[in-house]
């Protein structure tokens, strides 16, 4: 018998973030690094044990190895308990066979057992796919005070962008009245953040019916949520106010790093109240060498920077070589920037190699035209020659490569 | 669960005197060192990468530090359900703090009593250094020693309570001088010892029976004739800590690149608790050159030659040269400081100017406001 548990999190990591082409080729897109030293999924697990959840599934479904990997034992978040405690839920065999999962509400469908087992009151699905910090507990005591259904967490957005979101449009008190994927005349700009929290009772009839409906995508923002609005089911749209960003795509990845180095955006990584917990490599301090040249930037451990590094995030065991330029870029763990290369809006990533001299990316003042330009990505465990170009917008893995090491 | 061979022993304590501006609240163990890792961190880790799962760690006073920064052991893989991480604090028969270490075992009888390793690898906690310790054991079980002590070469500088050994070619340790006042090279103790746990158990019950509490002086030296003492020279990079001055050039040495080489070797990581600091932030206005930096750590001034720990904050405009930061502390704008080592949570108001000397840093106790 477990012990009885007022809210369970689901976590939805299974999306392949294909958006984030190279990046994503062999992990899951919540894998994918971040800040310096986390990783997307750090986000959703930090802010649960930060906001008092101690019982999270992570369901997980592309590339999971990495992934169950990271998750481990739980003990990096503080969520490895007895029977509490994070758990990694892939999809799996049963005697009636088995399925991959179909969609986000056929994954918690397949594991309704795992959730029974706590006997909840609500749950909180989550997705892991965005950066920000939140206090769960505090949309859950909102549903409580709301004697809501289910709770949908909006975000507003410029007017302009309404139309990338599921958009919520809602009464003056926050009551749901309609949803509208992707709008062309968007009525309000209250966009979902895909953070959902139900009455357990009510999520697990609606998942049973959702599953017996041929037709349905088994999908929460298509028809989960529609079909219990049709019901006439009490459903409240609680107001999130803060830094969240979906990463799902280069740019977006990119954008979300720089905004670590811009005092202006309200995301704080230091705050030591809300801390964001991740598995820490265990490397000594990062050394900064003599004549080499570090502004503006993030720094994690392990690395040697004896070049110059200004607007980037280097995480744990770069290196930089002497007369090595890093500007504007990301490199992900274990990468090398050798002697006289220079690196201009990349993402270079986990343990690539930038051979010397080797140029990747360019600044955006060089393009007259701007759809010649973007972010350069180079895979991980790449080698990109000596004196060799990566311009920008390419993304170079080892199918992209010709003989002898030379990018394309 | 299949018997380990050799156990460890950890003494947080010993040395505590030689470096007391440090260690006014904590044990040596527990002194901050390298940016982000303890004194302990080094022996601890080289006895967990030896394959060693039983680590008992023999405490004195002040150890409520050491006892916060090891936890359950889950750092060093330590907490386990068969063995892991024992904290012996002082037990004994009587209401004193125990003299010495043949006390201080005394007191954890039954501890040693009920381990069923064969050896006992007993280390102090000063000795900043990766060494193979699975390489000193079978040092010591080729010589058929029944004592081995590790021991480095070289001058001993400002060291009081140094043990100079005189080994010969063959490893036989042929005399022991204690607080021996030696300017030139010689062979030096690391507070480091390999014997059977069966041994060290009957050696100190012997001393204690006859009221004879120092291990150095009462079992080594006076029995050095009749008992095959043995030593070995720890061939890798080790640095025994015993002065301000000495902590002061062990962490600077940190700035070269054979040295970190030597000391953080992938194969054999250097374990220490994770605090979940973000990386370092560099400012507009950083300038840093030859430093070591840790997580948490934002810069906005000028740093040359220094070394910088976790969650140290260094405001605009502010000058540091060969300064040692502990962690949490704040040097405000406007500063210039050259040769200071702050202890933790200190706050270096804006503007001051504090100068020492590369061989007599100037030294700021922890939580001082300047």
């Amino acid at each position: 018998m477990f012990r009885k548990q007022e809210c369970v999190a689901m976590l939805l990591a299974g999306g392949q973030g294909s958006r984030l082409y190279v990046l994503t080729r062999n992990i899951a897109k919540p894998a994918v690094p971040y800040g310096g030293k986390y990783r997307i999924i750090d986000f959703p697990l930090s802010n649960c044990i930060n906001s008092g959840i101690e019982t999270v599934g992570v369901l997980t479904q592309y590339q999971p190895l990495a992934l169950s990997d990271y998750i481990g034992s739980g003990q990096p978040w503080d969520l490895d308990r007895m029977d509490a405690g994070v758990h990694v839920l892939p999809p799996y065999q049963r005697n009636k066979g088995g399925d991959w999962y179909k969609g986000t509400a056929n994954a918690i469908y397949q594991n309704m057992e795992f959730i029974e087992r706590y006997r909840p009151e609500y749950v909180l699905v989550l997705s892991g796919d965005h950066i920000y910090k939140m206090d769960y507990s505090r949309m859950i005591q909102f549903h409580k005070e709301h004697k809501a259904d289910c709770t949908v967490a909006v975000i507003e957005v410029e007017m302009s962008e309404a139309s990338r979101f599921g958009i919520l449009n809602t009464e003056p008190d926050g009551t749901i009245y309609e949803f509208e994927e992707k709008p062309r005349e968007p009525k309000s700009n209250l966009a979902s953040m895909g953070i959902y929290v139900f009455n357990w009772e009510k999520l697990r009839h609606y998942l049973t019916a959702d599953e017996q409906d041929p037709r349905s995508q088994n999908d929460f923002g298509k028809n989960v949520l529609p079909a219990m609005l049709e019901a006439g089911e009490h459903m409240m749209a609680y107001r999130f106010e803060g830094y969240w960003k979906d990463v799902g795509t280069i740019d977006s990845l990119w954008e979300a790093n720089m905004d670590l180095l811009n005092p202006r955006v309200p995301l704080d990584l230091a705050d030591p109240d809300w801390r964001i917990y991740s598995r820490n490599p265990g490397l000594p301090p990062h050394f900064i060498g003599q004549g080499a040249k570090v502004q503006n930037s993030l720094i994690s451990e392990g690395g040697t920077v004896n070049g110059s590094v200004d607007f980037s995030v280097l995480f744990s065991g770069v290196t930089v070589e002497e007369g090595a330029e890093v500007c504007d870029s990301i490199i992900m763990p274990g990468a090398v920037v050798k002697k006289g290369a220079r690196v201009h809006y990349a993402i270079v990533a986990e343990n690539a190699v930038i051979g010397e001299n080797a140029r990747v990316g360019n600044r955006p003042e060089e393009y007259d035209n701007p759809g010649d330009w973007g972010v350069a990505v180079v895979a991980s465990g790449v080698h990109i020659a000596p004196d060799s170009t990566v311009p920008p917008k390419a993304m170079i893995d080892a199918d992209t490569m010709v003989e002898g090491g030379a990018a394309q | 669960m299949r018997k380990q061979e050799v156990m460890g022993l950890l003494f947080s304590n010993m040395h505590d005197d030689s470096v007391r501006e440090l260690t006014a609240g904590r044990a040596l163990g527990s002194v901050p060192f390298g940016g982000r890792y303890r004194l302990i961190d080094f022996a601890l880790s080289n006895m967990v990468n030896a394959g060693i799962s039983k680590v008992g760690i023999i405490t004195k006073n002040n150890y409520q530090s050491l006892m916060d920064h090891l936890g359950s052991g889950k750092a060093w893989d330590l907490s386990r359900k068969n063995e892991g991480l024992y904290i012996l604090p002082p037990y004994g028969s009587s209401d004193q703090l125990y003299e010495g270490r043949i006390a201080s075992l005394s007191g954890i009888t039954p501890f040693l009593r009920n381990s069923r390793e064969e050896y006992v690898i007993l280390s102090d906690c000063h000795v900043v250094g990766n060494i193979d310790y699975s390489r000193l054991l079978e040092a010591h079980v080729a010589s058929g020693a029944e004592i081995t002590i590790g021991y480095q070469h070289g001058p001993l500088q400002g060291v009081r309570d140094g043990m100079v050994l005189q080994v010969a070619e063959n490893g036989r340790v042929q005399d022991v001088r204690l607080g021996a006042c030696t300017l030139d090279a010689c062979d030096y103790s690391l507070g480091l010892y390999v014997m059977r746990k069966d041994f060290l158990m009957r050696a100190v019950d012997e001393a204690v029976s006859r009221n004879r509490m120092n291990f150095e002086r009462d079992v080594l030296q006076r029995h050095l004739e009749k008992l095959e003492v043995f030593g070995y020279r720890v061939p890798e990079y080790a640095v025994p800590i015993t002065s301000l001055d000495g902590y002061f050039r062990a962490n600077m040495a940190l700035l070269q690149p054979e040295v970190r080489g030597a000391l953080f070797v992938p194969d054999r990581p250097i374990y220490t608790k994770v605090r979940d600091s973000s990386p370092a932030l560099y400012g507009l206005h950083a300038s840093v050159s030859n430093s070591l930096v840790a997580d948490g750590a934002s810069i906005e001034g000028e740093v040359n030659n220094s070394i910088i720990f976790r969650d140290v904050r260094i405001e605009r405009g502010t000058r540091l040269d060969g300064c040692i930061v502990l962690q949490g502390s704040l040097v405000c704008e406007r500063t210039s400081l050259d040769y200071v080592v702050m202890d933790k949570n200190v706050v270096v108001r804006a503007g001051r100017v504090l100068h020492g000397f590369d061989s007599y840093p100037v030294f700021i106790a922890k939580g001082s406001v300047v």
